[in-house]
C-alpha cells in the first residue's frame, strides 16, 4: 500500500485507514467493488475527501477517473464534510403534495442556507432526498438518524432550532 | 437439508407457535418505527411479564400490516383485534384489559370489515404482518421453502419455465413484460455463467411496495430467485437495493444468513446438484438505476449510465454474461405461483394481466397505507371505497400512477380498470405502484414542474434528448406557472415533450415527458389560464382560440 497517509497524515489517526483496509480485503481488492468500497469509506470517514478517493483508486487498482466518477455520479456519496446534525427532508411526490416545499422554505429562513448546504458554522447540514418511502407519514424528515413524520413547517423550524440552542451549550 | 427436514422443522415451529395463548404482532415496518414501534414492544414484555403472562405470550416485530398513516399497528391473535395509533400507554391497556380481562381496547380497534381490510387480495402480503420478518422458522412454518424443495427435487428447469409462463405473471417493475418469456429467453441461451438479479432499486418518489415487501417478507424474494435460478441455470443472484433502506437490507442480510446457514441457499440445495448464492449490491441514490442496464453497469461498480438495447441483458447482462433480471414484486409472486398452480394464478384479475398489484396509496387520502388487489379492480374503488376518498373539506382531483414515469388520471376517468393496457391508453402507466392522489390545491402545471425537475435532476447525461430536453422542459413549464409564457411556449414545449419522449436512450427520457403530456391532456385549460395575453404570432393558434372562448 503507498504511504499516503504519511505524507498528509489525517487530523483524527490512522486507524481509520486500517477499517477502510479491511473493507477493501473483504473485497478483495475487486475493483468491481468500488461502490462497496465506497460506502465503506463514507461510513468510516463521513465524506469522501480527495486523498481518500486517490487512496481507494491505488488500493483498487482503479484510473482516479473511475473512482471519482463513480462519487460524484451518486447522489448518496458526498465529497464535502456533514454538519453535526443533518436533516434530511424527503421531497418525494406524497411529501411534495402534503407541502414540503412549506417545511424546506422556513427550513433555510431559519438556518440562512439553501438545501444541499451546511451552515457555516458546520452545525446543521440541510440535504433533500427523493424518496425516504415513509409516504404514509408524509411529509417526512429523517433527522440525524430517526424518521419523522407529519411535519408541518412550525414543528420542523422548532426540531432544527433545539439542534442550535444544544450545540451552543456544548461548545459554550 | 432434506425436505423431510425442511417439514419437520416447519412441524416445530408451528407446534411452539400453537402453545402460546396469544401472539401479538407490532409492526417493526420503518413507518411505524418512527412513530415509536420499538417503545411499544418494551411496554408490551414489561406489562407481559409484571401480570406473569409473559410464557403464555408472544410478541413479535412484524412487516408492514398496510394501514400505515394509522401507525403504530399492534395486532392480537387468535382474535385478530387489530388496534391503531398504539402508543406506550395503549400497549399497557392492551395488556391489561384485552389480554387479563379479555375485553378489547375499544376506541383503538380497527373495524377490519372496512373495504381497507374487505377488498384487498393479498398474495405477496399474505405474510407481511404475519410473521417474524427476522425468522426463517417463522417463514418456513408458513410452507416457506416448500416451493423451492418441490421445484428442485421434482420438477425440470423447462417445466417451471413452463408454468411461470402459463400463469401470465408479468413484470411488476411497471412495464409488464411476460416474466415466463424473459425466463425462457434466458434459459435458452447457453453459457456457463448466468446470473438472476433482483431489481429492489425502489426509485420512484411516492412508491414503498418493495421497501415493505423485502422488510416483511425477505425470504419469499430469496425463495423466488433460487426457482428462477434453478429455471435458467443460475448459480449466482444479486439483489441490488436502495442505501435508502437500511432496515430492509439488515433483514436481507439477516435472511441470506439464515438461508444459508439451512442449506437453503449454497451448495447442493435440497441434496440436489444445484448450487445457488445470493450477494447484495447496496444502490448510492441514482434515480436512472432502476433502469436494466443501467442498474447492471452499477453492480459492476461503475457509474450508472444505461446503454442501448439490443443486446439485452437477457442475452448479453452482467459482465457480458446472459442476466435474468426481474422486480422484487415479480419474484414475490413466483413461490405461490409454484406451490398452488399457474392456473390459480391465472384466475385471478383480467386475462391480459393476471394476479394481484400492489399499490403504496399516499397523498390527500384518508387511509395511506400499503395494498395488494387483484388486476382489473376500477380506480374508483380504490381510492374512494379502499382509501375511503379525500380528506373531509377537499376534493377529488387527480390520482398519479408511475411516478415521474407516469401520469394524472382525472376524476372523468376514474372507473379504469388497473391493468396494464387500460393505464397505459390513458397515457400513464401501471409503474411499480406508486398511487398519490391530490387534491384541487394541486395546481397541475406545478405538479408537471416537479416530476420534470425530478427527472432533470436524475438524467444520466448520456444522451442528449434527455440531458437537454428535460432541462428546457422545465424551463418552460417555469415560465408557463409565473404566468410569463405565451401560446408560442405552449406549442413548443408539446413540440419537445414529443421529440424528447421519441428520441431518449432509455426508459427515463422516453417516459420523461409523461406527466407533462398527460397533465395537457387532461387539464389543458389550467395551463392556457396561465398564458399571457401578449401578442404573438402563432399559425395554428384559431383552433386553440375558438376552444377556449366556447
Amino acid at each position: 500500500m503507498p504511504p499516503l497517509t504519511a505524507q498528509k497524515p489525517h487530523p483524527s489517526g490512522d486507524n481509520r485507514f486500517k477499517l477502510l483496509d479491511r473493507a477493501i480485503t473483504k473485497h478483495q481488492s475487486r475493483g468491481d467493488a468500488l461502490i462497496e468500497v465506497l460506502h465503506a469509506a463514507q461510513g468510516i470517514f463521513g465524506y469522501l475527501e480527495n486523498d481518500l478517493l486517490i487512496y481507494i483508486a491505488r488500493a483498487l487498482k482503479l484510473p482516479l477517473s473511475r473512482v471519482y466518477g463513480v462519487a460524484t455520479f451518486y447522489h448518496f456519496f458526498t465529497l464535502k464534510p456533514k454538519g453535526k446534525h443533518v436533516f434530511v427532508l424527503c421531497t418525494g411526490t406524497a411529501c411534495y403534495v402534503k407541502g414540503a416545499s412549506k417545511i424546506q422554505h422556513a427550513l433555510e429562513q431559519c438556518c440562512k442556507t439553501t438545501f444541499g448546504e451546511t451552515t457555516p458554522d458546520n452545525k446543521i447540514s440541510l440535504v433533500s432526498a427523493r424518496c425516504v418511502g415513509s409516504c404514509g407519514l408524509a411529509p417526512v424528515a429523517v433527522l440525524d438518524d430517526g424518521v419523522a413524520g407529519k411535519l408541518s413547517p412550525e414543528n420542523a423550524v422548532e426540531r432544527v432550532r433545539a439542534w442550535q440552542q444544544q450545540s451552543d451549550e456544548v461548545t459554550a | 437439508m432434506t425436505v423431510e427436514d425442511l417439514q419437520e422443522l416447519a412441524g416445530h415451529e408451528q407446534q411452539r407457535q400453537q402453545q402460546f395463548m396469544h401472539r401479538i404482532y407490532y409492526c417493526s415496518a420503518a413507518g411505524c418505527i418512527s412513530c415509536g414501534s420499538q417503545a411499544i414492544r418494551e411496554t408490551l414484555k414489561k406489562s407481559l411479564h409484571e401480570n406473569n403472562l409473559a410464557a403464555q405470550c408472544e410478541v413479535i416485530g412484524t412487516g408492514c400490516m398496510g394501514l400505515c398513516g394509522e401507525g403504530p399497528l399492534v395486532k392480537v391473535d387468535p382474535d385478530g383485534t387489530l388496534y391503531q395509533r398504539v402508543d406506550e400507554a395503549t400497549a399497557q391497556r392492551i395488556v391489561d384489559e384485552h389480554l387479563v380481562q379479555g375485553k378489547p381496547v375499544a376506541d383503538h380497534v380497527v373495524d377490519t370489515s372496512h373495504p381497507f381490510f374487505a377488498a384487498q387480495c393479498k398474495i405477496v402480503l399474505e405474510h407481511c404482518g404475519r410473521m417474524d420478518a427476522e425468522r426463517i422458522e417463522d417463514y418456513i412454518a408458513g410452507d416457506g421453502y416448500t416451493a423451492l424443495a418441490k421445484v428442485v427435487t421434482e420438477m425440470q428447469p423447462g417445466d417451471v419455465v413452463e408454468e411461470v409462463r402459463k400463469s401470465g405473471l408479468r413484470g411488476r417493475g411497471g412495464a409488464g413484460y411476460p416474466t415466463g418469456l424473459k425466463w425462457g429467453i434466458v434459459r435458452k441461451v447457453k453459457s456457463d455463467v448466468k446470473y438472476v438479479v433482483c431489481n429492489a432499486d425502489e426509485g420512484d418518489p411516492g412508491a414503498f411496495m418493495d421497501r415493505s415487501v423485502l422488510e416483511g417478507d425477505p425470504h419469499r424474494i430469496l425463495e423466488g430467485m433460487a426457482i428462477a435460478g434453478y429455471a435458467v441455470g443460475a448459480q449466482q443472484g444479486f439483489i441490488y437495493i436502495r442505501a435508502e433502506y437500511p432496515l430492509a437490507i439488515e433483514r436481507l442480510k439477516i435472511a441470506i444468513k439464515q438461508a444459508e446457514r439451512l442449506g437453503l441457499l449454497g451448495n447442493r440445495i435440497f441434496e440436489s446438484q444445484f448450487n445457488f448464492r445470493i450477494d447484495l449490491r447496496i444502490g448510492a441514490g441514482a434515480f436512472v438505476c432502476g433502469e436494466e442496464t443501467a442498474l447492471l453497469r452499477s453492480i459492476e461498480g461503475r457509474r450508472g449510465r444505461p446503454r442501448p438495447r439490443p443486446p439485452y441483458p437477457s442475452e448479453r447482462g452482467l459482465w457480458g454474461m446472459p442476466t435474468l433480471l426481474n422486480n422484487v414484486e415479480t419474484y414475490a409472486n413466483i413461490a405461490p405461483i409454484l406451490n398452488r398452480g399457474s392456473a390459480w394464478f391465472a384466475s385471478i384479475g383480467t386475462p391480459k394481466s393476471s394476479g394481484t398489484k400492489v399499490f403504496a396509496l399516499a397523498g390527500e387520502i384518508r387511509n395511506t397505507g400499503l395494498i395488494e388487489v387483484p388486476m382489473g379492480i376500477p380506480l374508483r374503488t380504490i381510492v374512494f371505497d379502499i382509501g375511503g376518498g379525500t380528506p373531509e373539506g377537499t376534493d377529488f382531483k387527480a390520482a398519479q400512477t408511475g411516478g415521474p414515469s407516469g401520469g394524472c388520471i382525472p376524476k372523468e376517468h376514474l372507473d379504469v380498470p388497473v391493468d396494464y393496457e387500460s393505464l397505459g391508453a390513458l397515457g400513464s402507466i401501471m409503474g411499480s405502484g406508486g398511487l398519490i392522489v391530490m387534491n384541487s390545491s394541486s395546481r397541475m402545471v406545478d405538479v408537471a414542474k416537479y416530476f420534470m425537475d425530478f427527472c432533470r435532476d436524475e438524467s444520466c447525461g448520456k444522451c442528449i434528448p434527455c440531458r437537454v430536453g428535460t432541462v428546457h422542459i422545465h424551463d418552460l413549464l417555469d415560465k408557463i406557472s409565473k404566468g410569463k409564457a405565451t401560446r408560442d411556449d405552449l406549442g413548443l414545449l408539446e413540440e419537445l415533450c414529443v421529440m424528447v419522449k421519441e428520441t431518449s436512450l432509455c426508459g427515463l427520457g422516453q417516459s420523461a415527458p409523461n406527466p407533462v403530456l398527460s397533465t395537457l391532456r387532461f387539464f389543458r385549460h389550467e395551463y392556457e389560464e396561465l398564458l399571457t395575453t401578449a401578442e404573438t404570432f402563432v399559425p395554428s393558434e384559431s383552433d386553440h382560440d375558438t376552444s377556449s372562448h366556447a
